[in-house]
């Protein structure tokens, strides 16, 4: 990446024999927006932190702007940060939550006003400057949270899962809310989230994340259809995985208990008899024969649910259980438990997991 | 209304209010309360403003302003001040070591649990404690005078004083402050101190502009309530430094005995005085707790 | 964070200093009666001495009195205002905090006054009216405390559900009194009523000025005529006090929690 503006350089952190982050690198541009995401405990908070500077790295180098700042205090980088638990100061009024980075900058009074103003209309509660954070809802303290991190222009914004703590319908709402005021200033975000549909639908970028390490950095898209490991591909939607055995690397075909399949030169470097899991998700595969769809296997029904608009079935094709949604039809009954199934789809829309 | 609803509703009885006796059961409680706690202290109140005829009268509290009942209160106050003053900056220091100063966690407990002891342990005994060890023969004093060469009593201090008593004090009002100041200091988030670093905030302007404004409310409570605590203590007085030491408890308790004032109701009147300061400090005390609640939620 | 955790450790010393001299220095001293030699001739002398005796068991049988009318009192009164007259409950909670705000000294002067030989109940007429008087006034004494105890023992049991089953399986009031509720909260009563015996074995002015035989009274009368023993009885009184706490503590990890709540 030409001149990334927050950089990441193998950061690693342990608490005594525990390593918690091994070897993170990344590089993030100008105005992007990166989510974290993972389950509890991959690391994905204590990677924040120490860019925060709330953390000291056991090796590596934070860079932004540029400028090395691993040795600074969080006091001094000039970054943003929005917590879990809103952590509005309860002494203070909103407006003097906005303020307070300024004011502790030493910025006279008029300046301070007029950006908690700006800061107050951003996030469009500009009724509410002289409430105190009690009277406030989750939603709202974590809105005035967010223009608290912002008004003193910080280079670079974190998020430690903002959302967690709200209910819902406010998650959904404030997402894109967040999203859209990051897009507006333009400000390099970096976003921790253990959901992956928030990840998903706000990021540029994600980075996958599992026991410390960066399992995969990439577009929604990418690591969506396109997951590097089996963990990424587990974690971020549904997958449906078959447990298979290659029989010939060249042609790249793999017997299946339902049948064989064939997934072209994606084989290579395996050898016969080598055992390989496969995945598809649940929306590669279709229920009975498809044009133009060159797998093809059997297996039996086990379980449908009527759902009203999509009918959930669950087929069993050899030891795996494939969940799949198809769409009602008013003209033809579902399918019924027990019936023999065709599954179609695509061999390229498989996915070969590694071990 | 159709056959069914009326014969349903011609088949419920009337309905009528039931009268509740629930009260009956505190009745005992509520005897016992007013006969050993509110009546005698209603006699007291009553009494201040009773002449020996039975006539209202506020001579009683009058008299109270006379110069060496005036000095017993402000000797009182002044104790009470000092001890409370004293008590909620050492207890605040070291309540903050146990929680948030970065001790090891073994420590909290047994600190909390000595507190707990320490805050109970007053009266007699303590003044004994520091007699034996802050007086002319105390341990404190010898080992300063042989080891270190410091004789503090030709210095001027002595075990049988104000300076002496607040000393004493101290025992039961500092493990007091830290017993009520160690939740507070718990329910300091971490991320507050994490936010206002973030915003720029160095660890002086988080304490100044964040933490004490909203621990004050605690902290001038607690003040009170460590005010109110030494003000009307007796017993550790009167052990330590007998009638020497003219305060308000000790005069009280001189009054009740022997009569010392000469006039009973004077007695009445110093007793409703006490009351008038203890409750005072207690409501600061209450009505400031309630109010930093609010804001920690 | 470093430089926090050195001014930590100082405070704490400072902290400790303060609080362990008078205990070490009170235990020293208490072991010089024999001139020259350390010895435990002062507590040979105390724990002999008639007085002693007459006096500690004065007070004790006195606490034991106070907590048993004590756990009598609040344990009914908690249980029903909790129960039926939940509105009663600041009521209540206010009571039992004026203890704290009227000085003991005021409330015994009140009795003197008002339970006097001239009065309606004259308590103090008699040896044994004099003890009850006292007796009660430990109680209220120590009602706070109590009261806080019981309060919360029985906010961890479901008391509203327990008497229902009970009275579903024909149980009377004293019944359940008795059989349920008591024995679900007799740890919280247990932490009371440790808390009410130390209270009780080292109160002076109540019993000073009533004229009562207890122990608090001796104390003072040792202190103001003896040197070494003092400290023997100091040494005795911590003992006991931190004695009463630490069981307080062991017996409370038996009390039970809360019951979940269902969503």
């Amino acid at each position: 990446m030409s001149d990334p503006f927050l950089s990441i350089r193998q950061v690693r952190k342990a608490f005594g024999p525990t390593v918690v982050v091994q070897e993170f690198n990344l590089d993030v541009r100008q105005g992007e927006f990166v989510s974290f995401l993972g389950p509890s405990g991959c690391g994905k908070t204590t990677m924040l932190r120490i860019v925060a500077g709330f953390e000291e790295p056991s090796a590596g180098t934070v860079n932004i702007g540029g400028r090395d700042v691993t040795a600074l205090k969080p006091n001094q980088r000039n970054i943003g940060m929005v917590f879990q638990a809103y952590a509005l100061f309860p002494n203070m009024t909103v407006a003097g939550n906005i303020g307070f980075g300024l004011k502790v900058a030493g910025k006279p009074a008029a300046e301070i006003r007029s950006r908690v103003a700006e800061m107050l209309e951003l996030i469009k509660l500009q009724e509410f400057g002289s409430r105190y954070p009690y009277q406030l809802s989750g939603g709202q303290q974590q809105r005035v949270a967010l223009a608290r991190a912002m008004a003193a222009r910080p280079q670079v914004l974190l998020l430690d899962e903002p959302l967690s703590a709200l209910d819902a319908k406010v998650r959904v709402s404030l997402r894109e809310e967040i999203r859209a005021i990051q897009k507006e200033l333009g400000i390099t975000t970096i976003f921790v989230t253990h959901d992956q549909e928030e990840a998903l639908s706000m990021s540029d970028r994600i980075v996958v994340m599992y026991n410390g390490r960066a399992e995969q950095v990439g577009t929604p898209f990418e690591i969506y259809n396109r997951p590097a490991t089996r963990f990424v591909a587990g974690f971020v939607g549904t997958l449906n995985v078959i447990e298979g055995r290659v029989t010939d690397p060249a042609a790249g075909t793999v017997s299946i208990a339902g049948g064989a399949v064939s997934v072209g030169n994606r084989l290579a470097g395996r050898k016969a008899g080598e055992a390989v899991s496969l995945a598809l998700r649940p929306e590669a595969i279709a229920l009975g024969r498809r044009e133009g769809r060159d797998g093809l296997v059997t297996g039996t029904i086990r379980e449908v649910s009527f759902l009203g608009s999509v009918i959930r079935v669950r087929v069993a094709v050899g030891e795996a259980l494939l969940s799949l949604d198809t769409f009602n039809s008013p003209a033809s009954p579902p399918p019924v438990a027990g019936e023999t199934a065709d599954i179609s789809f695509s061999s390229s829309d498989m996915l070969i997991l590694d071990r | 209304m159709n056959d069914v609803t009326a014969a349903a509703a011609a088949a419920l009885p009337a309905y009528r209010p039931k009268l509740s006796f629930a009260w009956v059961g505190v009745v005992p409680f509520v005897a016992f309360a007013f006969l050993f706690l509110i009546l005698p202290t209603l006699q007291i109140v009553t009494g201040a403003f009773r002449n020996p005829a039975g006539e209202f009268t506020l001579a009683n509290v009058a008299n109270l302003f006379q110069p060496s009942i005036l000095s017993a209160y402000w000797i009182s106050i002044r104790i009470s001040v000092a001890s409370a003053f004293l008590g909620c900056v050492v207890g605040f220091l070291l309540a903050w070591a146990i929680v948030l100063g970065g001790l090891p966690s073994w420590v909290r407990s047994p600190i909390l649990t000595f507190s707990g002891v320490a805050s109970n342990f007053a009266g007699v005994p303590l003044a004994f404690a520091f007699l034996s060890t802050f007086g002319r023969l105390g341990l404190v004093t010898l080992v300063l005078r042989d080891w270190f060469g410091i004789n503090i009593y030709a210095y001027g201090f002595n075990i049988l004083s104000f300076g002496g008593l607040t000393l004493t004090y101290l025992f039961f009002q500092i493990p007091l402050m830290v017993l009520i100041v160690t939740p507070a200091l718990d329910g300091m988030r971490r991320e507050w101190r994490e936010a206002a670093s973030i915003l720029g905030a160095s660890g002086f302007q988080y304490w100044r502009m964040v933490a004490l404004p909203i621990l004050w409310p605690t902290l001038l409570g607690t003040f009170a309530l460590l005010f109110a605590n030494a003000f009307g203590a007796v017993a550790t007085a009167y052990a330590l430094t007998g009638s020497s030491l003219s305060i308000v408890p000790i005069l009280l308790f001189a009054q009740i005995r022997g009569d010392v004032l000469q006039d009973p109701h004077l007695g009445y009147a110093l007793a409703f005085g006490m009351i008038v300061v203890t409750g005072i400090a207690n409501f600061i005390y209450i009505w400031l707790r309630t109010r930093s609640e609010r804001w920690i939620k | 964070m470093k430089q926090n955790r050195f001014w930590s450790w100082i405070f704490l010393a400072i902290g400790v200093l303060y609080f362990l001299l008078p205990l070490i220095g009170t235990f020293e001293f208490s072991l010089k009666m024999r001139r020259g030699v350390y010895s435990l001739d002062a507590y040979e002398a105390v724990i002999f001495d008639p007085r002693f005796q007459a006096t500690f068991g004065y007070s004790v049988m006195m606490a034991l009195a106070t907590i048993v009318v004590g756990v009598l009192l609040v344990v009914p009164t908690a249980y029903w205002v909790r129960l039926r007259l939940p509105s009663w409950r600041p009521v209540l909670e206010f009571v039992t905090l004026l203890p704290l705000v009227i000085p003991p000294i005021v409330i015994v002067f009140g009795y003197i006054r008002l339970y006097n030989t001239s009065s309606w109940l004259p308590l103090t007429g008699t040896a044994m009216g004099t003890n009850i008087l006292l007796m009660f006034g430990y109680v209220v004494l120590s009602l706070p405390y109590m009261y806080r105890a019981i309060d919360t023992g029985l906010r961890a049991i479901d008391v509203g559900t327990l008497t229902e089953a009970a009275q579903s399986l024909g149980a009377g009031w004293i019944t359940i009194m008795w059989r349920v509720i008591l024995p679900n909260v007799f740890v919280a009563v247990l932490s009371g009523a440790f808390l009410t015996f130390a209270i009780v074995i080292g109160e002076f002015v109540l019993a000073a000025l009533l004229n009562r035989p207890a122990f608090g009274p001796y104390l003072q009368l040792i202190g103001a005529n003896r040197a070494y023993e003092p400290a023997a009885l100091a040494v005795i009184a911590f003992a006991i006090t931190w004695g009463c706490m630490a069981l307080i503590q062991v017996v409370s990890r038996f009390a039970p929690r809360p019951p979940a709540q269902p969503h």
